[in-house]
């Protein structure tokens, strides 16, 4: 697999994904861009990583759980929506 | 008795301009309590939320959106007294190494044709500017706090990943970023750390560790071992460079030994960093989308054709360009090849810094490979380039250590930045570093 080939087809393939619209002039401009970028990111393939384990974060966590109990947080959830009906967001046709 | 209406009309004046500022409260809040910050102005960064002052993280995605609560960092100023002065500028999100992917661009105190720094450039540049009693809070995920604050001059604290709870922050890339400080001198970073770290069980990667008092570590120490390493003087600004080791050798002279190292995986932490930062960026901004809050125009068309127009009108072109590449980055084929390696990566990078870590106290290099550069010299410039402007600065970030950069002399009328960098929690060896070379320089 060509894993570093970056075309217009796959920038359109990404932003669908990404729920991202772009004009055919920023497609264009973005195809010359990320190739120039991945093509210096490559670099990381120098090193050798085949004992290495990811970190994910610099230092290691554990999972923090909390008792399952409900707890109530008061806020207005609700203060910065635009479109709502009665207590609910109101959001874009599903089909 | 401080006249606040007075300090609001400074504030305006400097805004004027040099505009720090995304947004100035109309009336400055007298603080409910009195503490350890009464009497102080604190500036915030305009991606940590504000109970009713717009935040809007440098993006127009946000625009208009005002936080109904604080971020755990705000609680906690006002609870010690402080008083929220206004939100500074940024480049949108935290992408961007000049300060200049906004709305609102703020210009160097030494040179108005010169950039602040990204991205808390506004942090910088107030902090630089106020002639009343402030202390700025900063971001930084790559180097946020450093460039800023080495080019306008400023002490600039980035602490531990995990110090400062990141609750109430509009994340860019959650195993990155770090709350931290900007102040004219290293204890009022100091005293500002004191008072916003801390354990919050509302942020699952906040440290459980012991409160301390940041200030007490304010003390002269000639007995710290410093470590130089030899990477981060290669390629840089010759400058630059003099003015850096004419600090070492000052320090020297007053009795701090230092040694020569090495840290190989250096040229590495930047595409490390980048595939890291991009992939995780493109899952936070997922969630802008036009309804809730922000910009929120007519519902028009089905979901996936009104989020993907919302998206594609409202996020600046370096946001797009991340939200591609971490997106890509992440994609079913693609993720070994990137993501997963660059998380190997980083394992390297942080592994270089223990070993330096296990022989001395601190590492000292310079802060930016450049002087701060003109509006008109980074608009040539290919996004690449851009990136490659935070080679110094990544990889500390990429390990999640704490670090200072603070102003170590000028070359002409610019000021240039010293980095001292410390291992993990061990906050007071960079400030106590940083507090003496500040007190013989």
């Amino acid at each position: 697999m060509e894993y570093w080939k970056i075309d217009k087809e796959l920038i359109e393939h990404v932003c669908k994904i990404a729920r991202l619209a772009l004009s055919n002039e920023e497609k264009e401009k973005f195809v010359k861009e990320l190739e120039d970028i991945l093509s210096a990111f490559r670099k990381i393939d120098e090193v050798d990583t085949s004992d290495t384990r990811p970190s994910f974060h610099p230092l290691e966590f554990k999972n923090v759980m909390r008792e399952d109990e409900p707890k109530v947080w008061k806020w207005q959830p609700l203060a910065n929506a635009r479109h709502k009906e009665k207590n609910y967001f109101k959001g874009p046709r599903i089909v | 008795m401080i006249d606040l209406q007075k300090i609001l009309e400074k504030a305006k004046a400097i805004q004027k301009e040099y505009s720090p500022f995304v947004t100035l409260p109309e009336k400055l809040e007298k603080p409910r309590s009195r503490g350890r910050l009464s009497g102080i102005m604190i500036s915030v960064k305009d991606n940590i939320c504000t109970k009713g002052l717009e935040s809007t993280a440098g993006s127009q995605i946000l625009r208009g959106y005002v936080p109904p609560f604080d971020a755990t960092c705000i609680e906690k100023v006002k609870a010690e007294g402080g008083i929220i002065l206004g939100k500074t500028a940024m480049d949108e999100f935290g992408f961007g190494s000049f300060c200049t992917n906004s709305f609102v661009i703020p210009k160097n105190p030494f040179d108005k044709e010169r950039v602040c720094g990204g991205s808390s450039g506004g942090a910088g540049c107030i902090t630089q500017l106020a002639d009343f009693p402030h202390i700025a809070i900063a971001e930084s995920t790559g180097g946020s706090i450093s460039c800023p604050a080495a080019f306008c001059g400023v002490v600039g604290l980035t602490p531990t990943y995990g110090r400062v709870s990141r609750w109430g922050l509009i994340d860019y890339a959650n195993s990155l970023d770090k709350i931290g400080v900007m102040a004219k001198n290293v204890r009022d970073a100091a005293l500002l750390l004191s008072v916003i770290a801390g354990y919050d069980e509302r942020d699952s990667t906040s440290l459980n560790v012991p409160q301390e008092d940041f200030t007490k570590y304010c003390k002269e120490n000639f007995k710290m071992r410093v470590a130089v390493p030899k990477e981060y003087f290669t390629g840089i600004d010759e400058k630059i460079e003099k003015s850096v080791w004419q600090a070492i050798k000052k320090m020297e002279s007053e009795g701090m030994r230092y040694q020569e190292i090495s840290l190989p995986h250096t040229s590495y932490a930047l595409p490390s960093y980048y595939l890291i930062a991009m992939a995780e960026a493109s899952t936070n901004l997922a969630k802008f989308c036009g309804i809730r809050y922000g910009f929120q125009p007519e519902l028009k068309g089905n979901f996936d054709e009104y989020f993907s127009e919302v998206r594609g009108k409202a996020f600046g072109q370096e946001a797009k360009r991340r939200i591609i590449l971490g997106t890509y980055a992440r994609m079913a084929g693609f993720r070994d090849a990137y993501y997963l390696k660059a998380l190997k990566v980083r394992t390297k990078v942080i592994e270089d810094f223990k070993r330096v870590f296990k022989n001395f106290d601190v590492i000292v290099a310079p802060t930016m490979p450049i002087l701060p550069p003109r509006f008109d010299e980074i608009a040539k410039l290919e996004p690449i380039e851009v990136y490659m402007m935070d080679i110094l600065t990544v990889a500390p970030n990429l390990a999640g250590i704490p670090m200072i950069s603070l102003p170590c002399g000028f070359v002409g009328k610019l000021p240039v930045g010293l980095h001292i960098m410390a291992d993990h929690l061990q906050e007071r060896n960079a400030i106590q570093a940083a507090y003496t070379y500040e007190a013989i320089k």
